[in-house]
């Protein structure tokens, strides 16, 4: 008996690591040790043509790269972009599971529905909206002319080159986040609502009032996710660009700075740098992350 | 069938030369049982589908697989895999803005020896030959360059649409081209421009001139060679005027520009009737072809070459030596249009005198042959490709109005330096 009782106490206690031990073992593997080997490669001149050369150069990458305005330029382009897609991104969400969560017809169609942009393949998405935003041909420039507003060389500035590719983020996320903020809503009590109903709240007082305070911890995952995503965001500027050159337009105008690491990495060669910069990818991510989930959190308790 | 079989036998006699020069290990022609596949990993279409069956045909023990990347992915495909020493093909193409810079790390490529050296143009044959005299690549096409039109758009615009009054029209050279289009511009059809993009027309440029943007001793000269700034001047000028249709080459937007007929001419490396051809099929029949003006000049041009990581190194030197034997490549200028790089092809009647329906009968044959003697060696230089990527962008930026012709000319500058640092 006392031995069955020992071995349950252990089992309860010791399973629960056994049972994450795959995730951090995959994650030593796939996600540490090339963070660790980047950190050792940014420290190196290194010419990825050259195969296993390289000489230790300390800090000459990331010195170089504080100096470089292609650096600067592709951090601002960056921001840009996550600013221009995240928040719209999240409100939206926010919008159409609030309108998911009614009794509709067809209602797990339509929850599906919001999904499918994003189980489309990213290059496809890309390609249909840079089409879309096609100086001389594309539907946009079309539309627009039907109100008298001159056609726009969507990929020539940087505003406009910035707004086209938050779209395509836009189109792309918003359905994700507004399954996850549904799946949180209907966590919340229902008697709430029928209480509220019962004093006489409108529609828009409960939404604001009783769905998104309840939403908080919800708001942060999916604001840090959205955070981390934007900053990494390669594919879209890349393909919007329309010949796969790096450089993201003629004047830069769209690079980011994964696109530009990338550059520097697959056109450049200078594996060296490319990891410098990565490895500033991932601090700045890091910061803005706790930013995020700092602001996030005191917005939230404002607002109770 | 004639053709067919003199293939047959040229192949067969090409097999037993190179059975007689490669080296002894696991030799392939006899053991029938075991499979081989060759891997040949290219960009665009080099027209070497039909070969492969022929072939596969004479060697029942060779499989061979094609795949094909658009240009940038698939050199920056091959950088990666040397880098790594793992996943390139047994044969891979590469093109003339990059051999420079493969070439620089030959010990990655297999030596293809000195044999076939007689056959090439001496100024390709060179241009893939490493500095301790390793050859990594054999030459597959030459660029040449024409002008291809539209002569049915030159005719509503007014302007003489025979293909040797256009020729004659701008013969003295490229002031006269951008005259020529000022004068279509005037008549010409709404929405139609006289070229494709700033950075294609000065590629073309660029190609005739002595020495482009390397000295044969690797120093970048682009800021200093007053011809890089001469015909950056001269696109400028034409932009400027009003003629370009302001697209990027092999942009989705420039392949759209076929079809809807954006621009009337474009300058024609001979590789270039081919993507005409699969852009622009609705206008067979009215495209035609000119003499480029102001001379012979280079623009583009492929190798095969060998990676050593591959693992039947043997069997593909022997394949990539077939497709760019002489037969091979005359073949595929009749099919594709790529311009062999072997010049005893020239004077033969199937390429000197071929003529393409699809471009109203021009005399392709001769265009692209006189051309390609006329034709000046350039040296290119290790970051020629790029360099090439870095000044379409500058031209861009004036064509899309960003920056002044003196503004985006002193930032192209930069960021030439920047690159060959």
């Amino acid at each position: 008996m006392a031995l069955k009782a020992t071995l349950n106490r252990l089992d309860a206690k010791g399973s629960p690591y056994l049972y994450v031990v795959p995730f951090f073992l995959l994650f030593g593997i796939f996600g540490l040790y090339p963070l660790i080997y980047t950190g050792y490669v940014s420290f190196n001149d290194w010419n990825l043509l050259d195969g296993g050369e390289h000489q230790w150069v300390g800090l000459a990458n990331y010195r170089e790269m504080l100096q470089d305005a292609y650096f600067w330029n592709s951090l601002g382009n960056t921001l840009s972009i996550w600013v221009l897609s995240t928040v719209p991104q999240l409100l939206a969400a926010l919008w159409i599971a609030h309108l998911l969560n009614h009794k509709l017809r067809a209602r797990t169609s339509l929850r599906m529905g919001v999904l499918l942009p994003n189980i489309t393949s990213i290059v496809a998405v890309t390609i249909v909206f840079t089409q879309l935003f096609g100086r001389d041909f594309g539907m946009i420039n079309w539309l627009l002319g039907l109100v008298g507003v001159g056609p726009i060389d969507w990929q020539a500035d940087t505003w406009s080159s910035h707004l086209a590719i938050a779209t395509i983020v836009i189109w792309r996320w918003t359905g994700y986040n507004a399954l996850i903020y549904l799946a949180s809503m209907q966590a919340i009590p229902h008697d709430l609502y029928e209480a509220a109903e019962l004093d006489g709240a409108s529609s828009t007082q409960q939404f604001w009032r009783i769905t998104v305070p309840n939403l908080r911890p919800t708001i942060i995952f999916t604001t840090v996710i959205s955070t981390i995503g934007g900053l990494q965001i390669i594919a879209e500027p890349l393909l919007f660009a329309g010949t796969s050159t790096p450089t993201g337009g003629s004047d830069r105008q769209f690079q980011t700075i994964a696109l530009f690491m990338y550059e520097q990495g697959f056109r450049e060669f200078r594996f060296g740098y490319a990891s410098a910069i990565a490895w500033t990818l991932c601090l700045i991510i890091a910061v803005f992350a706790i930013a995020n989930f700092l602001l996030t959190r005191r917005i939230a308790n404002d607002e109770e | 069938m004639r053709l067919s079989r003199s293939a047959r036998v040229v192949a067969a006699a090409a097999a037993t030369a190179l059975a007689l020069t490669a080296c002894g290990s696991g030799s392939g022609g006899d053991s029938g049982s075991d499979k081989i596949t060759l891997s040949v990993s290219l960009f665009g279409n080099f027209g070497y589908q039909e070969l492969y069956k022929q072939y596969e045909k004479d060697h029942p023990n060779i499989k061979i697989q094609e795949r094909t990347a658009d240009y940038n992915a698939h050199h920056r495909d091959l950088a990666t895999h040397l880098a790594t020493n793992a996943g390139a093909a047994d044969i891979e193409a590469v093109d003339t803005g990059f051999i420079a810079q493969m070439r620089e790390v030959g010990k990655q490529f297999t030596d293809l020896g000195t044999e076939r050296e007689s056959e090439y143009l001496p100024w390709k044959w060179q241009a893939s030959l490493t500095k301790d005299g390793q050859q990594i690549g054999y030459g597959t096409d030459v660029g040449g360059l024409a002008i291809c039109y539209r002569r049915d758009l030159f005719q509503q615009a007014g302007l003489p649409a025979d293909r040797d009054q256009v020729s004659a029209a701008w013969a003295s050279g490229w002031d006269k081209y951008i005259e020529l289009g000022q004068q279509f511009t005037k008549k010409a059809p709404k929405g139609t421009a006289f070229f494709d993009g700033g950075g294609a027309l000065y590629n073309a440029v660029i190609g005739q001139a002595p020495v482009g943007f390397y000295n044969p001793d690797n120093t970048v000269v682009v800021s200093t060679n007053p011809e890089v700034r001469k015909a950056w001047d001269l696109v400028v000028k034409a932009i400027q005027a009003n003629l370009s249709a302001k697209l990027v080459e092999s942009s989705p937007e420039w392949n759209n520009g076929f079809a809807k007929g954006q621009f009337a001419t474009i300058a024609c490396p001979a590789w270039m009737m081919a993507k005409i051809k699969d852009q622009s099929k609705a206008y067979a029949g009215k495209w035609d072809v000119a003499a480029v003006p102001g001379g012979g000049g280079n623009w583009g041009g492929s190798y095969l070459t060998v990676p050593k990581q591959g693992k039947h190194v043997d069997e593909a030197k022997k394949l990539a030596a077939w497709l760019t034997a002489p037969d091979q490549q005359a073949k595929v200028f009749t099919t594709q249009g790529l311009l062999p790089s072997i010049p005893a092809l020239y004077d033969k009647p199937e390429v000197g005198a071929l003529k393409d329906p699809f471009f109203n009968n021009a005399p392709v044959g001769k265009i692209f042959t006189t051309a390609a003697k006329e034709l000046k060696p350039q040296y290119q230089g290790p970051r020629a490709g790029d360099i090439q990527t870095a000044i379409r962008d500058g031209l861009l930026r004036v064509e899309q109005g960003k920056q002044s012709s003196d503004q985006s000319w002193t930032q192209t500058v930069s960021d030439v330096e920047r690159l060959a640092k």
